[in-house]
């Protein structure tokens, strides 16, 4: 045994990689010697928080993760879970935010081609993509560029890369000034008998590395970007080269010479190489195939002469993945890799040791680990974690207290804002699936067979939410909320819930208040989980959002999926229908707590959200998904973000028709977001038959009036032409993008 | 019928799908590929051939496949260039004119309206002349130019197919579509194969996709 002094740190050099003295000494114990600089980058990229989910692990495990339906669970490069018809549905959802700060384009434009090779890792084909983006305020010029370059950047990419976005959210709120949201949602679909795992097993299979070169982009941008909080601008500006640079075109050949070789059953395993590059992609396969690998550093193609060993390494450069094959193979998969004009080389052979070994080419060992060290031996902290010290005081400060508004329709005018600006710019139409595309409350895309492309004449459903004003108040309702939100907009369109994704946006997890707020949101994301029984099937962590030492809203950011069992109509827009009678599905509370129109008139984090009610939003949800289903309904809408009243104003203005509307009885209940609540618009002839099915259901109804006309007038609070919404909700955004842009 | 594809390309598929929805079959022919075989049409789809390097369709004319294509409309075999495609038939000499950057300096995905301006084209001969169709377009360079003699030409000899009822991208005389002199090479900047589905919000494209079928 080493003395403690000879594994003692030599210099501050393991600080400089982002890794504390306790950190260095656990690498010096596993190794019985000091790392060498190899060693210690490699450990330092693959214990960052984003690689190695320190501080949030302990949490995660109380996700509901299991239902019969689920074929691969949380920690694979995407969850999966079968559809039917022999087919599987891959999802999986990443955040690009640090990269996306500092170089909005690259950032975004790289988040998406990760989150591709993460699909097609276990053997999918990407057919969707969704974006949920968050930004400082619009009055703010550096937020505007931010914006506007991370929605070029995904929709350069995107586009050029053949896979649709169908749909995502974008916010603009000063909890995000310095520190925005670029989240990024994929799904994928492949024949179930298709599905491969990132493994690598057989004593002398070859590590074939595809696609781009390895260059000095992105050295350590897990550890120096995504697992620090930024300080000022300056420094920020000098992360820049760790940001990697994307080319779709490349991306776009790896996706189809990956899925050729697993229609041709030629790789034993598939590995996708992001965050923490060769050095993850080597030491996840060899230690889920329970064998070690050998790197033969000297055969990675390479950008530029001159790189050092740990800069290959750990380089994050762009659409690389890694394929294991057996030797007898070989050759069939160069000669496809070939065809799509993807490099292709042997770097790496799979040993028995259980090591991952690093070798130059005269055959000396420049690094030497246990493979399974550098992903399982990665420190697990339980983060200390304390309430607010205010919360006591800060939940006595209601909303209530705020002055009515004299007119709530100059409110609903500030509030309405389509993001078509934003969507317009992404093809969310290829690949001829998409019913419903951006703009409604889910995207639903009809469900065709992968390889014979026949159409199974049933659909897929895809909603993200997140609401940081709700989380805000309470994390732990918020979150219930949030999934509660999903799975009505799910049901909107005629969709039940199969499974979540979660995209974990917090702060600085050295702050026990974010701690709190992380683990409070788990325990609401579960819980709402269970009731609706839906399993949580993967998620990422983004911590350490925080400009200047304040910590962002907290924002988890969730994906599910649903099914459509029967796609034969195109489900109801989220839109009056002229003579249709107005239905109010599921009860008010009146809170105004944690509400857009609080938040308007500078109420926010404050006061509580009212209890959250699952089971009866579950039967909301079923009653509404089954009148829908059964085409009983011309418009629906579910009531979330900006309540009642905003979401009358949205149908108004989807639909070209007002509304004639009474029975509301003040701001506050047109403005509350009361979770569990839809608005269905109905054609007389159905009414009768509408109510008693929701009678029946024991789900409350009530008929706030009829749509038609011009104007959208709700007695005593609002009277508002629909062209003057139409007009506001349109041009908010050009009209704030166009007041020009500044990076500094 | 063959479908085209470069690296890069993206709505091969989709285009095989809408015209066999129709009842022809479509193989689907790689770039490398020297010849069509025994197809009766072809076309170019879109996406992104070559990565659009240096600009759209490019590279994409150099490709060995291109040849044949230029055989096989010389001998009058209709040719479609959709998106992608009518800005590499435009780069391969088979079509007048260039595609340039839209007006708005944006990319653009969303369902506009075109009028069929003459039903003597390989692509619109089972249209109605004076018909307006929905139908989806996407892309960034779609903006169509061409020199003023070349425009009076196209007029002249009634080879726009297909005009914007709203112009979207900034095109000279609001041109969605063009034919060559002998009406078999048609390129257009919508995409048609996107609207042939009751469930995608239109079935305009049905005609036009039929028309050389």
């Amino acid at each position: 045994m080493a003395s403690e002094a000879e594994l003692a740190p030599p210099d501050d050099t393991h600080r400089a990689l982002g890794l504390t003295d306790e950190e260095y000494g656990r690498i010096a114990e596993i190794l019985g010697r000091r790392p060498n600089h190899l060693e210690l980058a490699m450990y330092s990229v693959m214990w960052s928080e984003h690689c190695s989910y320190k501080s949030s692990r302990i949490h995660l495990r109380r996700f509901p993760t299991e239902a019969p339906w689920v074929l691969v669970g949380p920690g694979e490069g995407a969850g999966v879970v079968d559809v039917g018809d022999g087919i599987a549905a891959a999802l999986r959802i990443e955040s690009h935010n640090h990269p996306s700060a500092i170089e909005p384009y690259q950032g975004a434009a790289t988040g998406v081609g990760g989150i591709l090779r993460d699909i097609f890792s276990v053997g999918a084909r990407p057919i969707a993509v969704m974006d949920p983006l968050r930004f400082g305020p619009l009055d703010d010029a550096r937020a505007r560029w931010v914006a506007e370059g991370v929605v070029s950047g995904i929709s350069g990419y995107g586009n050029s890369v053949g896979v649709p976005t169908v749909g995502g959210e974008t916010v603009f709120d000063e909890t995000y000034a310095d520190n925005p949201l670029v989240n990024v949602l994929c799904l994928g679909v492949m024949p179930t008998e298709r599905l491969v795992l990132g493994r690598a097993e057989g004593t002398g299979n070859l590590a074939v590395l595809l696609g781009s070169t390895t260059g000095r982009d992105g050295i350590g941008g897990v550890s120096v970007l995504a697992s620090a909080g930024f300080s000022d601008d300056e420094s920020d500006a000098e992360k820049r080269p760790s940001v990697q640079v994307g080319d779709p075109f490349e991306e776009k050949r790896l996706i189809e010479a990956c899925l050729e070789l697993l229609d041709r059953d030629l790789a034993v395993g598939v590995q996708d190489l992001g965050g923490a590059g060769i050095t993850c992609a080597t030491s996840e396969t060899a230690a889920k195939g329970g064998a070690g690998m050998d790197v033969l550093v000297d055969e990675v193609p390479l950008r530029q002469p001159g790189m050092e060993p740990f800069e290959v390494m750990t380089s994050e450069s762009q659409e690389r993945m890694l394929a294991i094959v057996t030797p007898d193979r070989l050759d069939e998969v160069l000669e496809i890799a070939a065809r799509w004009e993807v490099r292709a080389t042997v770097i790496g052979t799979v040993t028995g040791s259980g090591r991952l070994r690093v070798v130059d080419g005269d055959g000396t060992v420049l690094a030497d680990v246990p493979a399974k060290s550098l992903e399982e031996d990665a420190p697990l902290y339980d983060r200390p974690r304390s309430a607010p010290a205010d919360l006591d005081e800060r939940r006595l400060d209601r909303a209530a207290s705020l002055a009515a508004p004299e007119d709530c329709g100059a409110d609903l005018l500030g509030m309405v804002g389509d993001t078509r600006w934003v969507w317009s710019q992404y093809d969310h139409m290829l690949f001829l699936n998409t019913v419903v595309g951006p703009g409604g409350d889910a995207a639903v895309l009809r469900l065709k067979h992968p390889t014979t492309g026949e159409d199974t004449g049933r659909g897929l459903a895809l909603t993200t939410d997140g609401n940081h004003l709700w989380c805000a108040v309470d994390p732990r309702v918020g979150s219930a909320a949030t999934v509660a939100e999903s799975v009505l907009n799910l049901a909107v369109v005629g969709a039940r819930p199969s499974a979540m994704v979660n995209c974990m946006n917090f702060g600085n997890p050295e702050h026990p208040e974010v701690m709190w707020q992380f683990s409070e949101s788990v325990d609401g994301l579960s819980e709402a989980l269970q009731a609706f029984g839906v399993p949580c099937i993967g998620g990422n962590v983004s911590l350490y959002n925080e400009s200047r030492g304040r910590d962002i809203d907290p924002t988890p950011i969730i994906g599910v999926l649903g099914v459509v069992d029967v796609l034969d109509r195109v489900p109801p827009r989220p839109a009056f229908v002229d003579g249709g009678s107005v239905l109010l599905v599921g009860r008010t509370d009146p809170v105004l707590d944690g509400s857009q129109w609080a938040a308007r008139h500078g109420h926010r984090g404050r006061g509580s959200l009212p209890a959250l009610d699952l089971d009866a939003v579950v039967a909301v949800a079923d009653a509404v998904r089954g009148l829908v289903a059964d085409g009983l309904v011309g418009g629906a809408h579910d009531v979330s973000g900006g309540g009642l009243g905003l979401a009358l104003a949205e149908l108004a203005v989807v639909g070209g028709v007002g509304a004639q509307l009474a029975g509301i009885a003040d701001h506050a209940e047109l403005f509350s977001e009361s979770v569990g609540r839809v608005l269905l618009c109905v054609a007389p002839a159905d009414l009768e038959r509408v109510r008693g099915r929701l009678d029946a259901a024991g789900v409350p109804v009530v008929e706030l009036g009829r749509a038609g006309g011009d104007r959208l007038v709700v007695e005593g609070l609002v009277d508002v032409s629909v062209a003057e919404l139409a007009g506001a909700s349109s041009s908010w955004l050009p009209d704030a993008l166009g007041s020009g842009t500044t990076q500094g | 019928m063959a479908v085209v594809r470069f690296p890069g390309t993206n709505c091969e598929f989709d285009v095989v799908e809408a015209v066999e929805s129709l009842g022809a079959t479509a193989e689907i022919v790689f770039h490398d590929r020297p010849s069509l075989g025994a197809a009766d049409a072809v076309v170019v789809a879109g996406g992104f051939a070559h990565g659009d390097y240096l600009r759209p369709g490019a590279i994409a004319r150099f490709s060995p496949v291109m040849s044949a294509v230029a055989e096989f409309a010389a001998r009058g075999g209709p040719v479609i260039g959709i998106c992608n495609g009518f800005q590499v038939l435009t780069e391969a000499g088979l079509l007048p004119g260039a595609l340039q950057k839209n007006a708005g300096l944006k990319f653009r995905c969303e369902t506009v309206e075109l009028r069929v301006e003459t039903t003597d084209s390989a692509l619109t001969n089972r249209a109605t002349a004076g018909a307006v169709l929905r139908i989806p377009i996407n892309h960034f360079e779609g903006n169509y130019t061409c020199s003023p003699e070349t425009l009076a030409e196209l007029r002249a000899e009634d080879r726009v197919v297909l005009r914007y009822v709203e112009n979207p991208n900034g095109s000279v005389d609001d041109i969605a579509g063009v034919c060559n002199a002998g009406r078999n090479v048609v390129g257009l900047m919508p995409h048609p194969e996107r609207a042939c589905h009751e469930l995608l919000g239109s079935t305009d494209g049905r005609p036009l996709l039929a028309s050389f079928l």
